[in-house]
């Protein structure tokens, strides 16, 4: 049992906090957050450029055959900064599901332009009645010829706006909530029969709703067989979010601290008020608890564990609580500058709530996880 | 013990409601559902129309424009206004200087801003914190330096709610600096065109405006706009927080935004159901509502105690931490009902500029944009841990 990173780990480690630090101090992320893309592509350049892109695909895919670890120690650094780019949409949605799913050619085409940097994904899965059942699917799939018809609704998708191929998930067969009868596919942006509506999201990254009519799209993988795949991948991404919000917490522990044993009121710093000291001590357990479940469960998944998805759950119901506590607690300790846009702090309250709610907040999966108390799953 | 209201007590709630229901204009009522701040002139007009029936100020002294209710009057007209879903009225004026003006001011002030802060013709600001004064609100430093007939201030204020709006601003100033703190402030009315003030917009983590900074550079304010005496401010200052009883716990607002949760959670689905039919939902509302019986509960036991003349010290406090946190938690709930749209969120200006709105469904934007404003509950008026260091003072200790 190791929870120490490797010496390539802290390189790597090194290597993002240093791009973190050159590039994302708070009033550029800002600029960018409100720039017509949301993001910067000479920084999704650099994330190519050092490999980062790359990191999770098997070798024979174009890949370096990074582990869900590696992963964690890139997201959590970057989620110290609040990074905009679309790494999680891109590469660990979109990508990984083609990795999980694609033919060889499908793979070929586009695994390697996607760690490249050249050719950006995205994964619509979600709908407006799925609420976060990852197995609740409207949109359906008909085959003709050897394309297939999607037509449906498909609701926050990640970066679709600037996604240059979509990943659509869609049913073939079965009733809305089967488990089987799911598929993947895949479209073009720029489709006819696509209607988008882009918008951003309250942690300033950027979202989609889409309108499928009788979209022609590409199958990935076999018919009606995408959903394990589908969670598997969902099941990654939360672990690298997870490891995002575990760098936002410490950023935001470390700014209440800085700033409560700075800010003076009744002639002396607020933190000399013990109040205040244990609130931060509660914030830091949290954040301890959040660093511990994410690197264990990162690590379980990394050495192929069965059954991943109640300690997936069981990690994001731990997380998600925390970084609401810790981010609103941030906010509190920080008093009236603490609701402003021009401050960090509120950013970071709302890119954690965000986290929260992504692939399903800490009350789905607690519940998710009490499920597999009552099948005897998680006994 | 009872709990019963009497025949005329209740006559007089059916009355209320149904004014109330008639008068209120379906577009206040819409924005005020939906979460977000009234428009300037729609609340302006509103108050208007209570001025004309003379329920604008229930709690002033009759002889200066109050309605004369008993204590469980004023108790039910604020609980029917609320559970009408209306906007709260703007403060400022009506509960907080325009009393401090007929306790503690000359004839000539309350003749010349009574009649207005009454009409609605006035927007008044507060002007207290200050970079350096938060909590510590004693520690302030804009200065007035008295100069003949005038007061000249200099220094800046912050956080100041709707300054941009106003006409005038209630403001606490050092008047001596070489006293113990809360015996060198004054309490100055000053107008808001005067040359010298600068306010300059602060924007919320919402993405709104309803935040400012105002600075004064040699503002010449006359010495007649001066608060009762010189140095005497800190007194008219906390006899004015003391004022905001019969709301701080909002107990009606919160009964009626709990109200839409559960309406958003009947419209919500999940699957082939909906968000209402999970027990784990229903669970959390459940919790938040038992916690909103108990602060009613709460409130009702100080009225009853405050009508039978027993003097409360720190009970306000209890009611306006938990009354803060219930309000607090109905908004996250609200949020989290939302599912993968409780992410989604621009400002209101954005919103309205798009031709593609709204983004999910049409209630997810105010439940985000009040869950965000709300987290200033625990903050504003005095933060929880400072609430909470009242209670430990005047109550344990
Ligand atoms: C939305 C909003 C609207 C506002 N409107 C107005 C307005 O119209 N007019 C106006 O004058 N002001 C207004 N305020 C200001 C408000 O009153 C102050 O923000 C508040 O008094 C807290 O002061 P501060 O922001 O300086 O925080 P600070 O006093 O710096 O407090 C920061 C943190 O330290 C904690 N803390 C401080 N001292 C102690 C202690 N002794 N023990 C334990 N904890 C402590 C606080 O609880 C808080 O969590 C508004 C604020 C907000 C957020």
């Amino acid at each position: 049992m190791n929870f120490e990173l490797s010496g390539e780990q802290q390189m790597l480690k090194d290597s993002v906090e240093r791009f973190v630090q050159d590039n994302y101090e708070f009033a550029k992320r800002k600029d960018l957050a409100g720039s017509a893309l949301g993001y910067s592509d000479s920084h999704w350049a650099v994330f190519a450029e050092m490999g980062w892109l790359m990191l999770p695909f098997a070798e024979e895919n174009g890949g370096l055959g990074g582990s869900a670890v590696d992963m964690g120690v890139v997201t959590e650094a970057l989620g110290a900064g609040m990074t905009l780019e679309p790494l999680v949409p891109s590469v660990l949605l979109g990508g990984k599901l083609v990795e999980a799913l694609g033919g060889a050619a499908q793979k070929d085409n586009i695994l390697s332009a996607v760690a490249g940097g050249q050719l950006k994904l995205a994964l619509a899965y979600g709908e407006p009645h799925a609420r976060f059942d990852l197995n609740y699917v409207e949109a359906t799939a008909v085959k003709s010829g050897n394309k297939y018809v999607l037509n449906g609704r498909k609701s926050v998708v990640l970066q679709a706006a600037s996604a240059d191929k979509i990943v659509v998930i869609a049913r073939t067969s079965g009733d809305a909530a089967d488990t089987s009868g799911i598929s993947a596919f895949l479209i073009d942006a720029d489709t006819t029969g696509l209607l988008k509506q882009d918008y951003p999201m309250v942690d300033g990254q950027r979202a989609s709703d889409l309108w499928l009519q009788d979209v022609q799209a590409e199958l990935l993988g076999a018919e009606g067989a995408a959903f394990a795949a589908l969670q598997s991948v969902i099941d990654g991404a939360i672990c690298a979010v997870c490891s995002e919000a575990v760098g936002a917490m410490g950023r935001v522990l470390e700014m209440t601290k800085d700033y409560t044993a700075t800010r003076n009121q009744f002639g002396k710093a607020i933190s000399d008020n013990q109040v205040v000291q244990h609130r931060l001590v509660d914030m830091f357990t949290v954040l301890e608890e959040s660093k511990a479940i994410t690197d264990m469960t990162t690590m379980r998944l990394a050495e192929g564990a069965q059954n991943t998805s109640a300690l997936v759950s069981a990690m994001k119901a731990k997380v998600g609580e925390a970084a609401r506590f810790v981010g609103a607690q941030g906010v509190q300790l920080h008093g009236g500058i603490g609701m402003t846009d021009e401050y960090p702090i509120g950013h970071y309250f709302k890119r954690l709530m965000a986290i929260d709610v992504m692939f399903g907040d800490s009350a789905h999966h607690l519940n998710r996880y009490a499920e597999g108390i009552a099948t005897g799953a998680n006994s | 013990m009872d709990l019963q209201f009497s025949s005329d007590d209740l006559a007089f709630q059916d009355e209320v409601r149904s004014f109330l229901k008639e008068n209120l204009p379906a577009s206040v009522l819409d924005r005020s559902d939906r979460g977000l701040h009234p428009l300037k002139d729609d609340i302006v007009a509103w108050q208007k129309t209570l001025h004309k029936k003379g329920w604008i100020a229930p709690n002033w002294p009759v002889k200066h424009g109050g309605t004369g209710w008993s204590l469980t009057q004023k108790y039910i007209y604020n609980r029917e206004y609320f559970l009408t879903g209306a906007p709260q009225t703007i403060a400022f004026g009506l509960n907080m200087v325009g009393p401090v003006i007929y306790t503690f001011g000359t004839q000539k002030q309350k003749d010349k801003y009574l009649t207005d802060i009454l009409q609605s013709n006035v927007w008044w600001c507060q002007g207290y914190s200050e970079p350096g004064a938060g909590s510590d609100l004693a520690s302030l430093r804009t200065r007035a330096v008295r100069d003949g007939d005038d007061y000249v201030v200099n220094g800046q204020k912050i956080w100041t709610s709707w300054a941009q709006y106003a006409d005038m601003m209630f403001c606490l100033v050092r008047t001596d600096p070489d006293v113990k703190q809360q015996e060198g402030i004054s309490f100055l009315l000053i107008d808001m065109t005067s040359p010298g003030i600068e306010v300059r917009p602060i924007i919320g983590l919402d993405g709104e405006h309803s935040l400012n900074e105002v600075f004064f550079d040699d503002v010449r304010v006359p010495a007649e706009n001066l608060i009762g005496e010189e140095n005497k401010g800190w007194t008219y200052a906390k006899f004015l927080l003391g004022n905001e009883r019969n709301t701080i716990a909002r107990v009606s607002r919160s009964q009626y935004q709990l109200k839409r949760l559960k309406e958003v959670a009947r419209a919500e689905r999940r699957g082939a159901g909906h968000l209402i039919e999970d027990t784990d939902f229903r669970r959390r509302i459940a919790r938040i509502e038992t916690d909103l019986m108990a602060l009613e509960a709460m409130e009702l036991r100080y009225l009853s105690q405050d009508i039978a003349g027993k003097k409360l010290m720190a009970e306000p406090s209890v009611l306006k931490i938990r009354g803060a946190e219930i309000a607090q938690a109905i908004k996250t709930l609200t949020v989290e009902a939302l599912g993968p749209y409780g992410m989604v969120y621009e400002s209101e200006d954005q919103l309205t500029m798009r031709n593609d709105g709204p983004l999910g469904p049409e209630y997810a934007h105010g439940a985000m944009a009040d869950h965000l404003y709300q987290r200033a509950a625990t903050i504003y008026g005095g933060t929880n841990e400072i609430q909470r260091n009242i209670i430990a003072k005047l109550i344990l200790r």
